[in-house]
């Protein structure tokens, strides 16, 4: 991460990139940089252009238009067999007829290095994806597991300035994936190689990812760290997409310097929002609140408790309806004086239930005014 | 791959078979097309062209003779009609037959259904011809089937079993029953147990779900398995030739007769346009299938 | 669930019973004294005599061998157009004649044989009148119609093979820097080989066995086993078939019954390997 945070370092350039298959445009004009040394993650739902994305970069796909330039490099006229790029394929690809090493080896050999040289470095990614040893197996001989193993140490053999990892750990099962998304990281930390990565899994895209982009329609909806895409996102789709949240309609009634206040008839109460957004008096947005930001409690809460009621800002009533226990937290769905369902977490930070709340239990919910997301779009 | 492979590449990949279809398969049909619209004559080749050169100027003939001459004899007419029939009766005898045998193999055990497969397709492998005229030596007068009878005392004179519609109905149905089987075998095996475990659930008795849930999934393996053996079957040459009888020839051996015995190329190539019109519903349909079941996966 | 199955199984039993019977009586009767064939003459039965009456015909020797290098040479063109045109089905995706080509490759499993024959034979004397070649019909034109109707098959048996495996393992090729040649023959090919192999036997078996098509496409003096046999048999029942039938028939099963052993033994190594892939299981 040699130049994080400096705009001007894009390793891998997209500019205005697209592609139509006949009518359908499958990616929409995207512009996106990445730097050197990170793991970008393109997070999106399937049909949203994330793996043609990826496609052209690796040059399996032809843009209808716009440019990839990778380190400075036009790579337009480059076929995929001569990119310094490499790519970990979802269903790993590896050739059923060639032991692993034999496959490991098949890039290199390519390069028209010695025999001595290539199974010196073949034996040395082999440690380093830990698979020292299974060198002369079959991909049939070998887990789901190590088969990622040396589907990542084919794809790093050939040292690429750019490695593209499609959906890397959806054939995993959930523990193993856990695991093996620490183990992806050190290795890519190790070897400083830069990666983009397709996920549909956003649990995946936050942990792998030290950026992420949003992607919907072909297009990108936002780029930022997991942390930006989670608490600030900037569309709808976006705050949809990542996580839960729950969503009101409503207008903006007041809008300061320092905060906004939204009227939302959907909510049954006004919301003060601290960030400022750029939105005309008037106008309708959405609000986003994420469950595990407010707090649901028996008694009217201190600080609202001043407001007079009809005014009352970032605090609503309702009754308890349904209570899905989860183990280490418990939601509630609240049904609010409006008819709205609200969706709230609380973690189970006790054994025993004495803070739980019980069904049809009239509550009342409150949150910061740091908490809503306001948003135009 | 699609735009990867350099267009030269591309070209020369699907070109070559192409062409040579063309040449081979496409082009002949186009001949006999042509021929079709000729008049037999004494010479070589025994046709009147197409293209005739008058004062400089090409002028074409087309001839309907041969196609008069199918319509006016009812030798013809009878003959499309019992190609059709028998092709009909012994698909739906290979059905028949074919039907609870792909099941049975479609629910044996995984150690015994390539056992099974493999005694299905063996002969196959083995001489189309022989196979049929191992019928010969089985139907007639002292073969063995009378023979046998004879000696259980079941019959004092031999049945005539040879020359018969029966005999042309079992050499089909003998020849084509691995055509019929394999793709009913191949729609059963798929088939979700769990759907008939539903229809049970759901209060059906198991006649009752097989024949809602097991006929009508397994409908394209019946299409597929009867037009293979259809449309062979009405173009047959071999089997009533060597089983069949002799006062009611199928069509495809009256093709075989006008073009050797008789010499007369235009009616034969009419013979065979009129098999084609006759055939080409269902040799679309078998293609549809085809293509289906080869792309299906992708 | 039990008496439900019954029913299939008695076809299946009765239906096998029905395939082997014929082919059973035929073997039963190469041994047969009698000339009458189908009457076993029990005072001097078994004997071989039919059998070696058939290594002393020259007709019979002489069309085989002929069958034998059409049937090898038919085999092995129709592998190579078929295996291109099956790759062109299954991987150059939508190209302009594509439709052309599948329907003209899949149109001779089904066509009926007396049309294929007659209009290649039309074909091969317009081409002679046209151009001179071929002179006559004959062993080259044989060839030529068997290569036509067998590249079908084996086009259907590549193209399924090659759909049903991943198009990511040529793109992986190529992503680790092998040329579309060199992804061709490192990859592609090893991987239907064995439906190459199965392709020609087909093809092998289908050229062998091919009556009618090769009627209307040979001349004097090309005669192939099957029309030796046909010709033989049109007027009935000779006892030196019924021994070739045998030989033929025993060929056949050993050939089915090693690749079969050779088929099991594989799958039985490949089942041990998943176990212990699944026991390796990190």
């Amino acid at each position: 991460m040699t130049a994080a945070g400096d705009p001007d370092s894009a390793y891998v350039r997209m500019a205005n990139l697209t592609k139509k298959f006949g009518d359908f445009t499958a990616v929409d004009a995207v512009s996106l940089d990445i730097r050197r040394g990170e793991i970008f993650c393109l997070l999106g739902g399937s049909g949203s252009g994330k793996t043609t994305l990826l496609r052209m970069l690796a040059g399996f796909e032809r843009p209808s238009g716009g440019a990839i330039h990778i380190d400075g490099e036009d790579m337009s006229a480059i076929p995929p067999y001569e990119r310094p790029v490499n790519m970990m394929f979802q269903s790993y690809a590896l050739f059923p007829h060639m032991s692993v090493e034999r496959n490991i080896a098949f890039g290199l050999e390519q390069e028209g290095l010695q025999r001595a040289e290539i199974r010196r470095q073949v034996g040395d990614i082999l440690d380093i994806v830990k698979m020292g040893g299974f060198g002369s197996r079959k991909p049939h001989q070998l887990s789901g597991g190590q088969r990622q193993r040396v589907a990542l140490a084919r794809a790093l053999v050939k040292r690429p300035k750019l490695l593209l990892l499609d959906e890397p750990l959806a054939a995993l099962d959930r523990k193993l994936r856990e695991h093996t998304q620490f183990e992806l990281i050190s290795i890519q930390q190790r070897l400083g190689v830069t990666c983009i990565v397709v996920t549909h899994d956003q649990e995946e895209a936050m942990t792998l990812g030290t950026r992420l982009g949003v992607m919907n329609h072909g297009r990108i909806a936002q780029v930022g760290t997991p942390s930006d895409i989670y608490e600030s996102p900037v569309t709808r789709f976006v705050a949809d997409f990542i996580g839960s949240v729950n969503m009101f309609e409503g207008r903006v009634s007041e809008d300061g310097a320092e905060c906004v206040r939204i009227r939302s008839e959907e909510l049954g109460c006004t919301v003060r929002a601290e960030r400022s957004v750029h939105c005309v008096g008037g106008s309708t947005v959405w609000t986003a609140i994420r469950p595990e930001k407010i707090n649901i409690s028996r008694h009217r809460p201190l600080a609202a408790s001043a407001q007079r009621a009809d005014a009352a800002e970032n605090v609503v009533r309702g009754t308890v309806r349904e209570i899905a226990y989860m183990g280490d937290m418990s939601i509630y769905l609240v049904q609010l004086d409006s008819g709205r369902m609200m969706r709230v977490t609380l973690p189970n930070i006790t054994r025993g239930t004495e803070r739980g709340f019980a069904r049809e239990e009239s509550v009342w919910l409150s949150w910061h005014g740091s908490s809503p997301v306001v948003l135009t779009e | 791959m699609a735009r990867l492979t350099s267009a030269a590449g591309r070209r020369l990949i699907a070109g070559i078979p192409t062409g040579w279809l063309l040449l081979l398969f496409l082009v002949p049909f186009i001949i006999v097309f042509r021929i079709s619209f000729s008049e037999v004559r004494l010479a070589i080749p025994p046709y009147t062209p197409l293209l005739t050169f008058r004062h400089g100027s090409p002028a074409l003939e087309l001839h309907w003779s041969a196609y008069q001459f199918l319509f006016t004899d009812p030798l013809y007419v009878s003959s499309y009609l019992y190609s059709l029939k028998v092709a009909a009766v012994s698909t739906l005898c290979c059905l028949a037959i074919g039907y609870p045998m792909a099941y049975a193999i479609a629910h044996a055990g995984s150690a015994t259904r390539p056992v099974l497969l493999m005694l299905i397709v063996l002969p196959f492998w083995t001489s189309f011809l022989l196979r049929v005229y191992a019928w010969i030596g089985l139907l007639k007068n002292n073969g063995v089937i009378n023979n046998l009878l004879m000696s259980l005392g079941v019959i004092h004179h031999p049945l005539a079993l040879l020359q018969t519609d029966f005999a042309v109905y079992i050499g089909i149905v003998y020849s084509y029953l691995p055509f019929m089987i394999l793709p009913l075998y191949a729609n059963l095996e798929k088939h979700d147990a769990a759907l008939l475990e539903a229809a049970a659930d759901l209060g059906a008795r198991p006649a009752r779900a097989f024949l809602r849930i097991t006929v009508p999934q397994s409908f394209p393996g019946i299409v597929a398995g009867s037009l293979l053996v259809f449309i062979p079957a009405v173009g047959e040459y071999v089997i009533p030739t060597l089983l069949g009888r002799t006062d009611q020839l199928m069509i495809g051996r009256v093709l075989s007769d006008e073009f050797f015995e008789n010499r007369d190329w235009p009616v034969a190539s009419a013979v065979a346009i009129l098999i084609l019109l006759l055939l080409v519903v269902p040799i679309l349909l078998f293609q549809r299938y085809q293509r289906r079941e080869l792309e299906g996966a992708r | 669930m039990r008496e439900r199955r019954l029913v299939p199984r008695v076809a299946l039993v009765l239906g096998l019973a029905f395939l082997y019977g014929p082919i059973l009586s035929m073997i039963v009767f190469s041994f047969n004294n009698s000339r009458l064939v189908t009457v076993w003459d029990a005072a001097h039965s078994p004997t071989l005599k039919w059998y070696g009456a058939l290594l002393h015909n020259e007709q019979i020797l002489g069309a085989a061998w002929l069958s034998i290098r059409i049937a090898v040479i038919a085999a092995s063109v129709a592998v190579v157009l078929g295996t291109l045109a099956g790759t062109a089905l299954a991987r150059l995706g939508a190209f302009r004649g594509r439709l052309l080509l599948a329907g003209m490759v899949t149109a001779p499993i089904v066509m009926p044989e007396v049309i294929t024959g007659l209009s290649l034979l039309l074909m091969f004397v317009a081409l002679g009148q046209l151009i001179g070649w071929p002179k006559g019909v004959g062993a080259l034109t044989i060839t030529l119609a068997h290569i036509t109707f067998c590249m079908a098959y084996v086009t259907v048996v590549v193209q399924s093979r090659l759909a049903g495996f991943d198009e990511s393992l040529e793109e992986a090729a190529m992503d680790l820097g092998a040329r579309p040649a060199r992804v061709f023959f490192r990859i592609t090919l090893p991987l239907i080989l064995p439906a190459i192999v199965s392709g020609w036997l087909l093809a092998f078996t289908l050229s062998w066995d091919d009556l009618v098509i090769t009627q209307f496409v040979a001349g004097p003096g090309s005669s192939t086993l099957p029309m030796v046999i046909f010709s033989k048999v049109r007027f009935g029942v000779t006892p030196d078939v019924n021994a070739l039938a045998t030989i033929m028939v025993l060929l056949v099963a050993t050939g089915v019954a090693i690749s079969t052993v050779w088929m099991r033994y594989r799958e039985r190594r490949r089942a041990r390997d998943l176990q212990l892939a699944a026991a390796a299981n990190l």
